[in-house]
């Protein structure tokens, strides 16, 4: 039931900001995709595919892992420090490691309901996505472990000055660097090596070359074991709070 | 009943609550009073398990604090000194979540939602976003809220701080409304005049460390019923006495303005500590 409580709570929380939330959550990506999409998109082939279908699907990873991420990352960060609704939690009689999940678990399904309305944009510029099982999962594990990522900074800093510096240093640079908007192979081999670990780069990849292709069951295991590792230090943070 | 034995709290070298020893008696409002800096929040954090112990023992109705958590955050009602109210959601929903939050039945919890609306003035507002409300209106809502899975202790921090005298009267009300019920009431307050008010027993808390804790009326004429206050060297000088006449009789012997009045609680807290509430030294 305290599951639940949370769930219930941040639906409602999205809901009254259902608007504001849909507009930014596509702004970024539909602007992507008119610069990549209609500006070079038609005049470029990459790997044999039109740049718009080449790009789609790391804008899918990419807005459903910043949405994850900063979701829970900012809100956690202020209910600490600012909004003091942190600590209303904490004096109330749930497990933290109930609510580390349910926080994780609806952050991660904004990320999916960004991924979705990009989608649906995508097929409005009549680029079909290859929307599978394997792309489904891909995409709920991208954004479970980038959910898990910012719960983990929004309860580690201690300033929300600090949070944009985090993402300045961590988030924007994985979103250039992971193969979302060129192919990999353009970086010198020890620099792939260290991308290709990256979670935002096997999501991409998941994404973008499906189940059919090499290395898909690889994008899986790297994925799974991010969440494996850093779910057990988040709710352990969690509950050196309480 | 709360129970604190020998218990200690630093940060690094610097000691918040010295070898505090006092028991709040069930039923009991007690006040716990202090300048800033005193350590009156450290010791609701402790009470509330939002600050773990550095020493000592605290047990809430025969439960040891953190051995048995979950249990003991059920008997506790905690309404701290900022706003913890989730603004975007309405009033109506804050209190929902909260019931849901404590497990509280479906039935149960609609039942007590209408019912703490209406005691704290709030069910014509109850579909608006907390945000909206009030410094007052927002505290209402979270007594309202941390009364909804009827604990047996509420704790409030500085529950009337920022609010202007007409709504601090009103939140004393729904206070003594709530102590009528039966519950425990644990308060930390640096205005006086509300501790004397509301409190059954008060304890006078400076540098960490429980001064003493006594009847308000009794800390008052430990001190003296009666103060002679003047104004000398630059700076304001209280003197003590049993009876008003004595205090008339040595107000002769004063040169300047004197005034000479019943004794408070402020007057009691000076002469203990030899300080003001604001923290000054030397009053």
């Amino acid at each position: 039931m305290r599951f639940s409580a949370i769930i219930w709570k941040e639906w409602m929380v999205f809901k009254s900001r259902i608007v504001s939330t849909t507009l930014a959550a596509i702004i970024g990506p539909l602007l992507y995709l008119v610069a990549f999409g209609w500006g070079i998109g038609s005049a470029v082939m990459v790997d044999g595919i039109s740049y718009t279908a080449f790009v789609i699907p790391g804008i899918v990873a990419l807005n459903s892992m910043t949405t994850s991420y900063n979701w829970v990352a900012n809100d956690i960060n202020l209910s600490r420090i600012y909004a003091k609704t942190f600590e209303a939690v904490m004096v109330a009689p749930i497990k933290m490691s109930t609510y580390s999940s349910a926080r994780i678990l609806t952050s991660a399904l904004r990320g999916v309901y960004s991924a979705v309305l990009i989608i649906l944009i995508a097929f409005a510029f009549q680029v079909w996505l290859p929307i599978d099982w394997y792309f489904l999962l891909v995409l709920v594990l991208n954004c479970l472990v980038f959910a898990v990522i910012g719960f983990i900074i929004g309860l580690l800093v201690d300033s929300h000055a600090d949070m944009a510096k985090i993402s300045n240093f961590v988030i924007v640079p994985m979103s250039f660097l992971c193969g979302t908007f060129f192919p990999l192979e353009k970086f010198p081999g020890f620099l792939r090596v260290f991308f290709e670990l990256l979670p935002l780069t096997q999501a991409v990849k998941g994404m973008r070359d499906g189940f059919a292709a090499e290395g898909s069951l690889i994008v899986i295991l790297v994925l799974g074991i991010y969440m494996l590792v850093l779910t057990p230090i988040a709710i352990k943070l969690c509950q050196r709070s309480e | 009943m709360i129970s604190y034995k020998d218990v200690c709290k630093s940060y690094g070298q610097t000691a918040a609550v010295v070898g505090l020893n006092l028991e709040v008696k069930e039923g009991e409002f007690f006040g716990l009073l202090g300048p800033n800096g005193a350590g009156k929040t450290t010791i609701m954090r402790m009470t509330a398990a939002l600050t773990p112990v550095s020493s000592g023992v605290i047990t809430v109705n025969g439960e040891q604090l953190h051995r048995d958590l979950v249990k003991v955050k059920q008997k506790i009602g905690v309404v701290p000194q900022y706003s913890n109210l989730e603004g975007e959601l309405t009033a109506w929903e804050n209190l929902e979540y909260h019931g849901r939050l404590y497990g509280i039945p479906r039935a149960a919890r609609r039942r007590r939602i209408d019912e703490l609306l209406e005691f704290a003035e709030l069910t014509e507002r109850q579909n608006d976003p907390a945000r909206l409300f009030s410094g007052g209106m927002q505290r209402k809502l979270m007594i309202a809220k941390t009364l909804m899975h009827d604990p047996q202790i509420l704790l409030l921090d500085e529950p009337t701080v920022g609010l202007d005298a007409s709504v601090r009267r009103r939140i004393w009300d729904l206070l003594r409304q709530i102590k009528a019920r039966g519950l425990t009431i644990f308060l930390t307050t640096h205005y006086l005049d509300e501790a004397q008010i509301l409190c059954e027993r008060v304890g006078l808390i400076d540098a960490g460390r429980l001064v003493l804790a006594d009847a308000p009326q009794n800390i008052i004429s430990g001190v003296g019923q009666y103060v002679l206050e003047y104004f000398s060297d630059g700076h304001t000088s209280q003197e003590f006495f049993a009876d008003k006449e004595s205090a008339i009789a040595a107000a002769r012997n004063v040169q300047g303005d004197f005034k000479v009045r019943e004794a408070n609680l402020e007057d009691a807290f000076i002469s203990l500590t030899n300080r003001d509430l604001g923290g000054n030294d030397e009053v």
